[in-house]
């Protein structure tokens, strides 16, 4: 039962960030996951000094606030600063990740958290935290059930906006000529991704979530030439790499994420050698046919 | 030189604009009229893109302001369609030719619509006018600059509007694209239709347009091409580039031999 806990997490957690993930490839802002993952930091020790618990949905509405607040800096560093993407990327989450350390350290009496855990997570404990109700009812581990709201809402969110989170990722000028905002649609993303990433940091770890943003979507994309197909491909990755990742872990007797992780990599990796149309060796056969097609062709001519 | 339309479908009123904090178009005032097919000419810089950005609310205005239909842009949305530079796209985007044309309905619909069978039908018939119906199913990164030039005009189409701003339309296209698009056009504005089109290349220019705008960050002259398209206007709008100026007598020169092939 523990075996199946723990892969159910992963696999909605690695549903919903594949989800977001997706769009974020596509708008070359991939490591704005990144960015987000680390710059909420502050944003759960504020609301944790504020609200006094580790309530999830505290903690939740603090990250997606700093969440929203970090790509409202990088946009104005980039904008205002004629800064590039990646510098102001660079520049706005260590800056605030590390303003998160410091509000750890000097309220660390007060603070049941720490970085090691927000940084790394530990889905192995998924199934020691259940969701007892007063009565005393088992109803199975709280983070599967966090997990789950969360997949509940992006699904909604990416099923409500598809065609303008699509087109403003597309053609942004197009959108906004036909009415469509393109800033309130970027801040809606970031606040989808914010959420999503402090809903799992509890139990997979940042690490993990940003790879989980960007290896299966970055995988399913060398694979698929539709949105739909890439949509639908990352989903059909982010089960088998959970799946693959916790029975590699258990084999290995190791790191569950780590394996997740890995199993991503590896993917990723085939992939990249062999996917049907852009693989590397792929294209080479497919050259290498045609050279000797040709060479036949021109030996059949000579005759 | 500024000739006002007598039916105006835009009018720029007294426009300023910048970029970056630095103004790149001055005052500009101007009614530009139904059905014509309006040509935005000018040197690199001089504004032409910036021009029909802010016609569309695509910039915010330092001054001024611009009425289509006289009537606000936010009233008159889905009569005006938009088309941006080619290059501004991602052409690796993971999606198909009908896909891209069928974007053109997205602004008639609401919030939780999808695109239906007649939104389909319509892309599909865009897609015939500008002949890629063969191309339907095929994704956009396996299209040569010309072939993507269509796509944008087909999804533009799609939008069923009353007034186009084109943003060069004509670049980077082969022979046989450039006179197909030119057909296109001529047969919308033959409908009343009106297209303004930003455009660089002068010798193709003079032949294209009906009505001309000259623009150097200020408004040079407007009007019906026969006026406007004048040495003196062109060098003024040009200023004293040599090349350009020997350039400009040169199909001034052709101009008054219509010999020239028709493609």
């Amino acid at each position: 039962m523990d075996a199946f806990y723990i892969i159910l997490t992963a696999t909605l957690i690695a549903l919903s960030c594949g989800l977001l993930g997706c769009f974020l490839i596509l708008r070359r802002m991939a490591m704005v996951g990144d960015a987000i993952s680390h710059a909420v930091l502050p944003g759960i020790v504020i609301a944790f000094l504020v609200s006094g618990t580790r309530d999830s949905f505290w903690m939740m509405g603090g990250a997606a606030l700093l969440g929203i607040f970090t790509t409202f800096l990088i946009e104005f560093f980039h904008k205002r600063a004629r800064l590039q993407t990646d510098a102001a990327i660079g520049v706005t989450f260590t800056w605030l990740f590390a303003l998160g350390i410091i509000l750890i350290s000097v309220f660390a009496g007060q603070v049941d958290l720490d970085q090691e855990c927000v940084l790394y997570g530990e889905i192995a404990y998924v199934p020691l935290d259940l969701w007892i109700t007063e009565s005393g009812k088992v109803l199975g581990p709280r983070a599967l059930y966090i997990a789950g709201l969360v997949l509940l809402i992006n699904i909604s969110f990416v099923y409500v906006g598809y065609k303008e989170l699509l087109l403003t990722t597309f053609d942004p000028t197009f959108a906004a000529s036909i009415g469509i905002s393109i800033s309130l649609w970027n801040y809606l993303l970031m606040g989808a991704v914010s959420m999503t990433t402090v809903a799992s940091f509890e139990s997979v770890g940042a690490i993990l979530v940003v790879a989980l943003l960007v290896a299966p979507p970055a995988t399913a994309y060398l694979l698929t030439d539709r949105f739909p197909a890439l949509l639908a491909a990352t989903a059909a990755l982010a089960v088998a790499i959970s799946a693959g990742g916790y029975y590699l872990a258990a084999w290995l007797d190791g790191s569950i994420a780590g394996a997740i992780v890995t199993v991503a990599g590896v993917l990723f990796g085939l992939a990249f050698l062999f996917a049907p149309r852009h693989g590397l060796l792929t294209r080479r056969w497919r050259q290498r046919r045609q050279r000797q097609a040709l060479a036949e062709a021109a030996a059949g001519y000579r005759e | 030189m500024k000739i006002e339309a007598k039916d105006p479908v835009v009018e720029f009123h007294d426009l300023t604009a910048s970029y970056d904090k630095k103004p790149v178009l001055w005052n500009i005032d101007m009614t530009l009229p139904q059905g014509a097919l309006i040509g935005i000419i000018g040197p690199n810089g001089a504004g032409k893109s910036t021009l029909i950005k802010a016609a569309m609310g695509l910039l915010p205005l330092a001054s001024g302001y611009v009425r289509l239909f006289d009537r606000p842009l936010d009233e008159v949305r889905r009569r005006v369609s938009y088309v941006p530079q080619r290059e501004t796209v991602d052409w690796d985007f993971p999606t198909a030719v009908l896909d891209v044309v069928l974007m053109g309905r997205y602004g008639r619909l609401g919030l939780l619509a999808r695109p239906g069978k007649a939104d389909r039908e319509i892309a599909r018939e865009c897609l015939r006018k500008v002949g890629m119906e063969a191309f339907a199913r095929r994704q956009i990164s396996q299209l040569s600059g010309g072939q993507q030039q269509r796509v944008f005009l087909a999804r533009a189409l799609a939008q069923e509007a009353d007034l186009y701003f084109m943003d060069e339309p004509f670049s980077g296209v082969d022979a046989a694209t450039e006179s197909a698009i030119l057909s296109i056009l001529q047969e919308m504005t033959a409908q009343q239709k009106t297209v303004v089109v930003v455009h660089h290349d002068l010798q193709s220019a003079a032949e294209f347009f009906d009505w001309i705008v000259l623009l150097n960050m200020r408004l040079v002259a407007s009007g019906p091409i026969e006026k406007v398209f004048t040495p003196d206007l062109l060098q003024e709008t040009y200023g004293g580039k040599l090349t350009v100026l020997s350039e400009v007598g040169e199909l001034v020169r052709k101009r008054q031999i219509p010999s020239r092939e028709k493609y």
